[in-house]
This record gives C-alpha cells, sequence and structure tokens, in this order.
C-alpha cells in the first residue's frame, strides 16, 4: 500500500536533490534552472498527494498552476541565458560573479 | 532717558554696527559712526562730572533690566551714577574719543579699519559697563569684556605670530587675576548673601574680625575677601607677578596701548579697588599687602624700565609703575590720590603713547629708540606735546603749581608718608626712587627721541622706506629688537621724518591739554573734597589733613628726585654720551638683569609654561591619542575594518551562495516560526 508518507518522502528527496542542484553544481546555469524545476515538481507532487489524501481538488488546480507558472519561468530563464552566453561568451556558474559588488 | 544710557550703550550700537555691517557701509561710515558715538559719549559725560563738581548731582542708579533672578542670587543691569563712576566716565569716553580719532590717521592704510574700530568701541562699551556697574556680576561682565576687547585688539595684526603670542599671553594671564577675583565674588556671594555693590559696602564694617574657613585654616573673613578681589585687580593692572603680559600687550596697533594699555582698561584694578575701599578698610593686612604690591610694581617697573630701547616698552612699564603708585595709594588709605592719579595718568600717559605713535609713524614704523635722534626739528609738533608729556610724568611744578603728574604724584608719595605706617614709609620711599627712575627713563626716552644726532640710517625700516620700497606693511611695528647695545652711526639715510595728519595731532594736542592742566585745576575736588567724593569711596579725611603737615623735605622729595633724574638723563645721553655704555659696562650684571625685566618670562617659562606644556604634550600623546583615540574612535574604525573583511568575504557574487543564505534563512524562518507557533 503506497500511502501519503511515500508521496512526501519521494517530494522531500526530490527537493533536497533540487537544492542540493542549486549549491553544488558549478558548471552551468542551465542545470540551475533544471534544479529548480525539480524543487517546484517536489511540491506539486506534494500538492497532488494532499489533494488526494483530503479529496479535496484545489490541491490538484494549484498543480496546474505551478506547471504553467515554472514553464513560463523555465522560458524566461533560457531567454536570459541565451542573452547572457552572447554578452559573456560563457554560461560556466562560477563566472557569474557579477553580483560581488 | 537719562544720558548715562547713552553713554553706555552708543559705543556697543556703534560697534555692531561697525563690525558686522562694515562691509556693506564701507570703511568712513563706520569710522563716522564709532567715532561719532564716543564724542557723544564724551559730550554727555563732562556735564555729569562737572555736576558732581559743583555738587549738583547725587548718587543714582538707572535700572535697564533685570538679569538673574535665581534662589536669593539677584543680579540685574544696573547703571550706577556717582562721582566715582563721573571720574571713570570722564577719562573713558574722553580718552577713547581722541584714541578713535587719532586712529583714522594712525590706521589709514590698514585694510580692515572697521574690525578695529569696532573692537575699540567694543572695548569703550565694556569699559562704560564696568565703571557703571551696580553689582560684582555687571562688574565682572564688564572685567571680561574689557579682557576680550583687549585680546581682540592685542591680535589685530592675526598674520603676525608675535601680535597673537602676546594676545595668548594677556589673556591667560589675565584669566589667573579673573580666578581671584571670581573666587572673591564667590566668596563675597557666600558672606553678605547679595552682589549689590552698595549692600556689601554697608556690610562690609559689620563682618570686620570675623573669621572663615579657607583652605583649612580658619582666616579672617575680610583679609580674604579682599585678598581674592586684589588677586583680580593685580591680574588686570598688570601688578608685579602678573604683569608680564602688559609690555608684550605692546604687539597690538599704537591707538591701543594709549587706549587699553595705559589710560582706562589697566585702571580697573584700581577703580575696583576704590569702588571697594569701604570693604578694603576693613582689612589692615589687605590694605598692606596692596600697598607692598603697588610699591614694588612701582619700584620694578621703574627699573626694567630704564633699559629698555623699544619706545613702547618704556611707556608700557611706565604704566605698569605708575599704576603701583595707585595701587600703593590706595593701600595707605589715599583713595582720592590713587583715583586723581588714575585721572591724571590718563591723559598724561595717553598722550605719551599717542605722541610715541606719532614717532613711530613718521618714523616708519622703527620703534627702536637707538634709531631715532635730532627729531625735535623734523616733527616739532609731537615733540612739543611730548615733552608735555614727560614734564607731567615727572612731576614738574613748584609751588602747587604744576603740570598733571606733579599734582597726583606728590599727593601719593605725601599721603604714603603722613599715613604714619610702617609700610606707608616703605612705600614712600619706593615710591621716591620710582619717581626718580620715573624721571631718568622718561628724559632717556626724550633725548634719546629728539635730541643729537639723527641716527636713523642704519635702521632697516628706514632703509626700505628711503629706497621707495613701499610695502606699507602696517605689521612692521616690531618688539624687541636685536641690535647691539651699542648706538648706531649717526646718519638720516637720505630719509626725512613726517610730521602726522592733523587727524593725529589734534587729539595729542588736546591730551596735552589735560595732561598741562588736569593737575591743578581738580587736585582739591580729588585730593580735599570728601563733599565732591559724597561717599562713593571711602574718603579718609584725617589722612587728607595729615598730609599737609609732613615735614618740608618730603613735599620737595619727588622734585629733587625729578631732578636728579633728569640730570643723569642729560649726562647720560647729550653731555656725555659714553657714560652710559660706560655705565653698562662697569655693571654688566645689573643692567642685564634689568634689561631682562628681571628674568620675570624666564622663571615663568621655568615654572608654568613648561610644566604646562609637558603636562599637555602627556595629556595629548599618552591621554588622547594613546587611549582615547586608540581604544574609543581609531579602535571602534579598526574593528570595523576587520568586521568588514570578514563580510567581504561572505559577498562573493555567485548566485549558489545568495541562494544558499536564502534558504538558511528561509530554514531559520521557517523554525521560528513553527515553534513560535506552538508555543
Amino acid at each position: 500500500m503506497i500511502t501519503l508518507a511515500h508521496f512526501l518522502t519521494v517530494a522531500a528527496i526530490l527537493f533536497v536533490l533540487g537544492v542540493l542542484g542549486i549549491f553544488l553544481n558549478r558548471r552551468n546555469v542551465i542545470l540551475i534552472l533544471m534544479a529548480i524545476e525539480l524543487i517546484l515538481l517536489a511540491v506539486n507532487i506534494n500538492l497532488v498527494a494532499f489533494s488526494a489524501y483530503l479529496g479535496d481538488l484545489v490541491g490538484q488546480v494549484m498543480a496546474m498552476f505551478v506547471l504553467t507558472v515554472a514553464a513560463a519561468e523555465a522560458a524566461i530563464g533560457l531567454a536570459i541565458l541565451v542573452i547572457f552566453f552572447r554578452r559573456r561568451g560563457s554560461i560556466a556558474v562560477d563566472d557569474v560573479n557579477r553580483m560581488h559588488g | 532717558m537719562h544720558p548715562i544710557l547713552f553713554i553706555v550703550f552708543l559705543p556697543l550700537v556703534a560697534a555692531i554696527v561697525a563690525g558686522l555691517f562694515g562691509r556693506w557701509i564701507g570703511q568712513t561710515p563706520a569710522k563716522v559712526v564709532t567715532t561719532g558715538s564716543l564724542f557723544i559719549g564724551a559730550a554727555l559725560s563732562w556735564p555729569i562730572f562737572v555736576g558732581y563738581l559743583t555738587g549738583a548731582s547725587h548718587e543714582q542708579v538707572v535700572q535697564v533690566m533685570s538679569w538673574i533672578n535665581s534662589g536669593n542670587l539677584h543680579a540685574s543691569w544696573e547703571l550706577r551714577v556717582d562721582a566715582l563712576t563721573a571720574v571713570m566716565l570722564v577719562v573713558v569716553t574722553t580718552v577713547s574719543s581722541l584714541v578713535h580719532l587719532y586712529s583714522w590717521g594712525y590706521m589709514a592704510e590698514d585694510p580692515s579699519q572697521p574690525r578695529f574700530f569696532a573692537y575699540l568701541s567694543l572695548f569703550s562699551f565694556a569699559m562704560l559697563m564696568l565703571v557703571t556697574a551696580n553689582n560684582l556680576v555687571q562688574m565682572f561682565f564688564g572685567w571680561e569684556g574689557v579682557g576680550l576687547a583687549s585680546y581682540l585688539l592685542i591680535g589685530f595684526w592675526y598674520h603676525k605670530p608675535s601680535a597673537n603670542a602676546a594676545a595668548l599671553k594677556a589673556f591667560v594671564v589675565n584669566r589667573v587675576g579673573d580666578f581671584g577675583f571670581s573666587l572673591g565674588i564667590f566668596g563675597t556671594f557666600w558672606v553678605f548673601g547679595t552682589l549689590s555693590i552698595p549692600a556689601i559696602l554697608a556690610a562690609a564694617p559689620s563682618m570686620a574680625g570675623s573669621t572663615i574657613g579657607f583652605a583649612g585654616m580658619h582666616i579672617d573673613t575680610m583679609t580674604l575677601l579682599c585678598l581674592l578681589l586684589f588677586v583680580g585687580a593685580m591680574g588686570k593692572s598688570a601688578q608685579l607677578g602678573l604683569h608680564t603680559w602688559l609690555p608684550d600687550a605692546m604687539e597690538g596697533p599704537t591707538p591701543v596701548s594709549a587706549l587699553i594699555h595705559a589710560a582706562t582698561m589697566v585702571t580697573a584694578g584700581v577703580f575696583m579697588v576704590c569702588r571697594l575701599s569701604p570693604m578694603f578698610e576693613t582689612s589692615a593686612t589687605a590694605t598692606m599687602v596692596v600697598t607692598f604690591v603697588g610699591a614694588a610694581t612701582a619700584f620694578f617697573a621703574a627699573t626694567v624700565g630704564t633699559a629698555q630701547n623699544d619706545i613702547k616698552r618704556v611707556i608700557a612699564y611706565s604704566t605698569c609703575s605708575q599704576l603701583g603708585y595707585m595701587f600703593f595709594a590706595a593701600g595707605v588709605g589715599a583713595y582720592g590720590a590713587a583715583m586723581f592719579h588714575l585721572f591724571t595718568h590718563a591723559f598724561f600717559k595717553a598722550l605719551l603713547f599717542l605722541g610715541a605713535g606719532s614717532v613711530i609713524h613718521a618714523m616708519h614704523h622703527e620703534q627702536d629708540m637707538r634709531f631715532y635722534g635730532g627729531l625735535r626739528k623734523e616733527i616739532p609738533v609731537t615733540f612739543w606735546v611730548m615733552l608735555i608729556g614727560t614734564l607731567a610724568i615727572t612731576g614738574v611744578g613748584i609751588a602747587g603749581v604744576g603740570f598733571a603728574g606733579y599734582h597726583s604724584k606728590d599727593a601719593i608719595l605725601e599721603s604714603a608718608y603722613a599715613s604714619g605706617s610702617v609700610h606707608g614709609v616703605i612705600a614712600f620711599w619706593a615710591g621716591a626712587i620710582a619717581a626718580l627712575l620715573t624721571s631718568f627713563y622718561s628724559w632717556r626716552l626724550m633725548f634719546l627721541t629728539f635730541w643729537g644726532k639723527p641716527r636713523w640710517g642704519a635702521s632697516e625700516h628706514i632703509q626700505h622706506a628711503a629706497h621707495g620700497d613701499h610695502a606699507d606693511h602696517p605689521d612692521a611695528e616690531h618688539g624687541d629688537s636685536s641690535h647691539e647695545d651699542d648706538l648706531p652711526p649717526e646718519g638720516t639715510g637720505g630719509y626725512h621724518p613726517h610730521e602726522s595728519p592733523l587727524t593725529m595731532l589734534v587729539p595729542i594736542c588736546l591730551l596735552a591739554l589735560g595732561a598741562l592742566a588736569a593737575g591743578f585745576t581738580f587736585s582739591h575736588f580729588f585730593l580735599q573734597s570728601p563733599e565732591f567724593w559724597n561717599g562713593s569711596i571711602a574718603f579718609n579725611e584725617h589722612l587728607a589733613h595729615a598730609t599737609h603737615e609732613v615735614p618740608i623735605w618730603v613735599k620737595y622729595s619727588a622734585t629733587i628726585v625729578m631732578l636728579i633724574g633728569l640730570a643723569i638723563a642729560y649726562n647720560n645721553y647729550i653731555r656725555n654720551p659714553q657714560d652710559a655704555a660706560g655705565f653698562v659696562k662697569q655693571f654688566g650684571g645689573i643692567y642685564r638683569f634689568v634689561k631682562n625685566k628681571w628674568y620675570f618670562d624666564e622663571l615663568y617659562d621655568f615654572l608654568f609654561v613648561r610644566p604646562a606644556l609637558w603636562f599637555g604634550r602627556l595629556f595629548w600623546k599618552r591621554g588622547d591619542e594613546g587611549t582615547i583615540d586608540r581604544f574609543g574612535p581609531h579602535g571602534a574604525a579598526y574593528a570595523v575594518g576587520v568586521g568588514n573583511k570578514i563580510t567581504a568575504r561572505l559577498q562573493s557574487g555567485y548566485l549558489y551562495s545568495y541562494a544558499l543564505v536564502m534558504l538558511l534563512g528561509l530554514i531559520g524562518a521557517a523554525s521560528w516560526a513553527i515553534w513560535w507557533a506552538q508555543k
């Protein structure tokens, strides 16, 4: 029997993977975007799991919204990356340190 | 409105107008306003004085406004007019107005004349406040006001380091005196519970003989108060011990020396002692100290005056010496004689200073008398008025009619002898010797300046002027020059001194009139007339009568020593000029001792200045820089720098580290919210 706890565990694992993907990744900004997607999917799993568990559809509706926003975000993020690559000639994470005052 | 209000406050208004708006209204209006205000004051003062002479006027107190009302401390702005004030009013306004007028000529080339005239008027206001004070706080206000004006005017040429140093010295030395004065005021308030001068004077006799705890000892109350107040008078009037600032004050422009450091401000101490004379009369010890200090100053300053070469310094030491006369006159109880000498001295000493200013003006700011000589044909008017001034200060006169100083100085010497006390007789002898020296140095000044052959060819100032090098430095007046002690060679160097303009000659001629006539015109009122003083000073009728009964040799002593001094000066500087150099060779030790002013400056430098500097450096280097700065501002700045370096490392610019911090923050916030929510 697959219980709520299983879903939440999977989601938590995915979430931590996503977070670590942001911090431990030193090569590519695209990987950061993908890690963010992973975090959002973890959240979606939580939403859907709770929706099924509580019998409330609002959670699933919310998950659809998150998917939409995530798609838009990915599009914008990739667009920024393209422009960034054109300007700097690199998308290595270690080169992105212009915020260093 | 009482005229005293105009006399006192017009100079203040003029000082504000000239000082704050001098730039906009221009030089001439600023000068007109200030000079005009003082002439109006003089015109209003003389009728007041005459009113007291004729006996028509009586003591008045004009209320201006209330000032301090705190507990039982009451002090209000009140202008007191009585015979004593009237004398001072006349002296201050007359000399001040003439000095204002004189400055038109003397300061003509100075770029900041409005400032100068504003200071002069400010001084006059403060001095008038002082002499009209009806309570000790107002007197202290005037006292400090004249000190401030003196400081500003000594340092008027503020780009000269020596003038700044002299101004500071005057201010600091006066602080010492003022410390005593303020302690005296506090003590007086503590003992009498009031600061009103009439109330204090009325209550003073009842306090005689009581004792007070001071510094762990029981001391006679009135002695303590009087001595503390007298310390203030010593500082302001440059008495022995606190005199060192007065000769240095000659760094100021000469009109300032005439007004402040000869005629008015330095006599404030004498005025204060006379104003509080009923208080001083209650303590025999205090009057004895006053007598000794006065006599010692008269003698000391006269000896120093004989060896100075700077014309202004000779007159400065002369002033110091004459103030000593006034004090010992007050000390033996002859307050009338003290005030009379103050009155006549104001005329002839202002005259001598302004005359010296005229000489300096003619000699292109050369102040060393060794570079003068033969000037009587070049600047005859100055010569004649200086001659009158010298005759007045040396006390020339016969059979009861003479120049101003004849009446007042003889009265002082006779009173000192007639007082009968031991210190009175000591003061008489000191005064007689000082009179001899006075005569010597005054005639030495005259002979070196106006007689003999011209010697100014060797003067640097004259060489500048003669070669058309008109730099027009008003600051070229200098203090001690480091020339040899022998007279420079004769010669004019092609330079011809020019007589001063009318604006300078008119005031000195008017003062010469005072030096001629102030003596015999007023001697009866000042010396013999308790009706004139009408209780404003502690007039001692017994002493006034006793002065007539002194032996005949006492009466003629002043004239005799004057003639001896004249004879020595004539011998040393006209008949036989080598004699002076011979004396210097033979008695080199005495000469150096006297020329170096008894080494007072060196002594004070060793005793006070160096330790003070050492302390200052200790607190500066160790205390301020080593402790406060190190652990205070500098330490804090250093700590911030170190902290910055640490936090700057956090600011890596890498996106993921920011994200990590955000996450940590989020975790922190979430944990806190959960923990807080569970509570």
